[in-house]
């Protein structure tokens, strides 16, 4: 079964390089313009990971892990934060909503590939 | 390799949030800086940056990351958002722009520019040595190990909640250990609770061991825990020998107590906690406000909403052609088959009006541009001018968006630096010493009206006639009246301007504002009031594709007028004309003399009626000769005709500026009022020359 990416971010041009990127390693992917949108579409989405950007209009990306997390649907889905920053204090922060893991923008292609195939089991 | 259409996607990006980071700051500016609008701003500048770095555009990013550190101060409450950092945030805001453009032509950033506002931007976060947070993820081994590729490593985990509750599956570490090398997992079940009802799904029972043999370093398996190292009491250790001693037991202890304090005191003691509380709490009242600037849109190929618009252009004039042949058809009284017709027409009209507002844009973006251009026009002349826009939701064409952008911003420059009074000038006049420049927009029946209106000095009507005398575009005994001299500014090489000004001045002058403006179809107009200030009006057709068409025919061709131009339709009376010299004609309006041009003679044919009062007179507005009246034979019908580009086929016809179809299925010309208006009726030779003839004619 394809493995399903939710990518919330609300730079329309990351959103359509993590497509781009994602769909050319065979995931089928979704994408959401802000948490809100983000977790309301998680909810219908069955997805098998979530990428999520930190620094959102409307609901930033810790508050989208933490109701993720609060959630009633597939509360353990993996959720990788996509940052600029790479702080520790940043990475605490993300721990502590819940987080799985981070990806640095800019993101390389490969590793993201990886990260994600090592986190859903993907081949 | 990035693909080109994800880059043009960033910098189609870049202008949104440009704009979104311009009214931002335009709100601080009004004293609006409350946390969201700074949150906005911060969000605009940060988006610009994180997606940057995904191109490798290094100035831009270097530059956004100092402006965002700026304003993340600001958000913070550590900064104040006075006067003076307003001003260095618009200036940062300005060469953000311009790095972005830097970008998209792929030249490199002007330093010259760039440098001093970095610099001030960093007065505002203090000393030099600002700790970048340099985060590396994979230390380089700097150990001269010999490069083995047979080494052995242990690895011991014990997955703590915390592990679990972050999503993170240790079958999936383990299967990603199996995949870098030769693996002997046990599992060691020691610390299992004996009864069920002790269970706790977050807990970690199970403690993990994996000998992992045939690999050349602890790279790969630190990757593979590059998220969990900290979840799961991770060790990972070389075997140095065969044996396998037995290994150290882990911490009994284990990681909960050290959480249970992390949740305790997290949420009090730290700084992240704000963002907690507001991700929650505050987001729900945000989202009216914010949801404005994050409103989901549809990304359409242009080519498929102009494959769109041409079938609906088509089905117009299928819809006229209808309606023609029904009523040719004298069908017996049949009230039902005209109902349907309506109908179908209010449809037809309808569909249209849905296509066209695809292509709708608000001119917002363009507006909010100007507001730099002013600032910069202002600094440049030492003015004091506050630009102010109205009406900056109203929508138009794309094209139209995109063609205005260097006329409005030739005409902003102009009005500051020749419209606009010097600020001593104005307060010995006893005005304001910060002039005002209005924009606005508004639709207005049919058009799209765009205004500049300064309140500076007015047009200096001799020193423009003085010029246009120097410069040779009038002759010094030509009797102008004010509405000509003022047109005189759009004349080819005409510049009021001293000394060319760097600002205004480049060499062109408005000429190339009003061909702009006319190759879109519409006009500009000069209003002013000496000593008052000056308005430029231009008016602009709604769409493109369709316009509203006066059917007329002369010497039995029928075609049509942009209503656009008709000003008034005249039937003359004898009394209202008087000759001019041999051919020509004058036509009283009001008190005011007004040329009468002859459409057929312009043609190079003859009209069907040879006296001027059976013919109809449109009283026309253009560029070139202020009011004129153009005798065609008769009026027919007033009807939105779908304009067909004939250059494609034909090239550029003087005179002519397309083609429609009519609802009998004739190809009718619509004809270009300016240019038929300028053109000096001295031969009758072919009919249409070639503009490039024309524009010798009138020059030599």
């Amino acid at each position: 079964m394809t493995t399903h990416i939710l990518a919330i971010d609300d730079s329309r041009t990351i959103r359509t390089l993590l497509t781009a990127t994602l769909e050319n390693a065979g995931f089928k992917v979704t994408t959401a313009v802000d948490g809100v949108e983000g977790v309301a579409k998680f909810q219908q989405s069955n997805a098998d990971l979530v990428i999520t950007d930190v620094n959102m209009p409307n609901k930033d990306g810790f508050g989208v892990i933490e109701d993720i997390r609060n959630g009633d649907v597939n509360r353990a889905v993996p959720v990788l934060v996509l940052t600029t920053e790479s702080g520790a204090d940043l990475k605490e922060r993300a721990r502590k909503a819940g987080a799985t893991g981070w990806i640095v923008k800019p993101f390389d292609d490969a590793s993201l590939v990886s990260v994600i195939k090592r986190l859903t089991g993907a081949v | 390799m990035i693909d080109r259409a994800i880059l043009e996607a960033f910098f189609e990006e870049c202008e949104d949030l440009l704009v979104a980071l311009n009214e931002g700051l335009t709100d601080m500016c009004n004293g609006q800086a409350d946390d969201e609008t700074v949150n906005a701003v911060f969000r605009a500048v940060h988006s610009i940056k994180g997606a940057a770095g995904a191109f490798a555009l290094e100035d831009l990013v270097g530059f956004a990351h100092k402006f965002e550190t700026v304003l993340d101060e600001l958000r913070a409450h550590r900064l104040a958002a006075d006067d003076n950092l307003l001003r260095v945030l618009q200036r940062a805001g300005d060469i953000l722009a311009d790095l972005v453009d830097a970008a998209r032509d792929e030249l490199p950033a002007n330093r010259d520019q760039v440098d001093p506002v970095i610099a001030e931007l960093q007065t505002f976060l203090g000393k030099e040595a600002e700790p970048e947070e340099e985060f590396v993820f994979e230390a380089l081994s700097l150990a001269f190990d010999p490069p083995e590729t047979n080494r052995r490593f242990k690895v011991t985990f014990r997955p703590d909640h915390a592990f679990y509750a972050t999503g993170n599956d240790p079958t999936l570490i383990l299967a990603a250990l199996e995949k870098i090398g030769t693996c002997t997992t046990t599992v060691q079940t020691d610390a299992l609770p004996d009864r069920f009802s002790d269970f706790s799904w977050t807990e970690g029972y199970l403690l993990w061991q994996v000998e992992i043999e045939d690999l050349l370093d602890d790279f790969a398996i630190r990757d593979i825990f590059q998220f969990v190292d900290d979840l799961c009491d991770l060790k990972i250790e070389e075997v140095l020998d065969e044996t396998g001693t037995d290994l150290p037991a882990p911490d009994e202890q284990g990681p909960d107590p050290l959480d249970a304090t992390d949740e305790a005191t997290g949420l009090a003691a730290e700084g992240p906690v704000l963002d907690v509380v507001d991700s929650e709490a505050q987001s729900l009242a945000k989202t009216e406000k914010s949801s404005k600037r994050t409103a989901s849109t549809l990304r359409v190929d242009p080519e498929r909403v102009d494959r769109l618009i041409n079938a609906v252009g088509e089905l117009i004039i299928n819809q006229s052609v209808i309606s023609q042949r029904i009523a040719e058809a004298a069908l017996p009284n049949s009230a039902e088959l005209f109902g349907d017709l309506d109908d179908y027409k209010l449809l037809a009209r309808e569909i249209q009006e849905g296509v066209m507002a695809i292509r709708a844009q608000p001119v917002k973006p363009l507006f909010q541009r100007m507001l730099r251009i002013a600032r910069e026009a202002a600094d440049a002349t030492g003015k004091s001018v506050d630009l102010i826009t109205e009406g900056e939701a109203t929508e138009v064409d794309k094209i139209v968006v995109e063609r205005l952008a260097d006329p409005l911003t030739h005409m902003i420059r102009n009005a500051i630096d020749h419209g606009i009074e010097k600020p001593q000038v104005r307060a010995e006049a006893g005005k304001p010493t910060t002039g005002t420049l209005r924009l606005t927009a508004s639709q207005r029946s049919g058009s799209i009206v765009i205004e500049i209106i300064d309140d500076g000095a007015g047009l200096n009507r001799p020193r423009i006639r003085e010029i246009a005398i120097k410069k040779g575009l009038i002759r010094s005994d030509d009797h102008l009246s004010d509405q000509e001299i003022d047109n005189l500014l759009f004349a080819p090489g005409f510049s009021t301007a001293d000394a060319i000004t760097n600002l205004s001045g480049r060499g062109v002058g408005m000429d190339v504002v009003k061909t702009a403006i006319t190759a879109l179809g519409g006009r500009v107009t000069i209003n002013t009031v000496p000593g008052e200030g000056t308005t430029f009006s231009i008016t602009l057709p709604l769409t493109l594709a369709v316009m509203d068409g006066m059917i007329i025919s002369v010497a039995g061709q029928t075609m049509v007028v942009p209503i656009a131009s008709i000003l008034e339709t005249i039937r003359p009376v004898e009394a209202d004309l008087s000759k001019l010299g041999l051919n020509n004609t004058l036509l009283r309006v009001r008190g005011e003399y007004v040329p009468i041009i002859d459409l057929a003679d312009r043609l190079g044919t003859a009209s069907s009626k040879s006296l001027l009062t059976d013919r109809v007179l449109l009283l026309l507005q253009t560029e070139t000769v202020a009011q004129c009246a153009l005798a065609v034979d008769e009026i027919h019908d007033q009807r939105q005709v779908v304009v067909k580009s004939m250059q494609g086929n034909y090239g550029e016809i003087f005179g002519i500026s397309g083609a429609t179809i009519l609802g009998d299925g004739k190809i009718a010309l619509i004809i270009d009022p300016d240019a038929i208006s300028s053109t000096k009726p001295k031969t009758q030779t072919a009919p249409f020359h070639s503009k490039k003839e024309e524009a010798y004619v009138t020059s030599s």
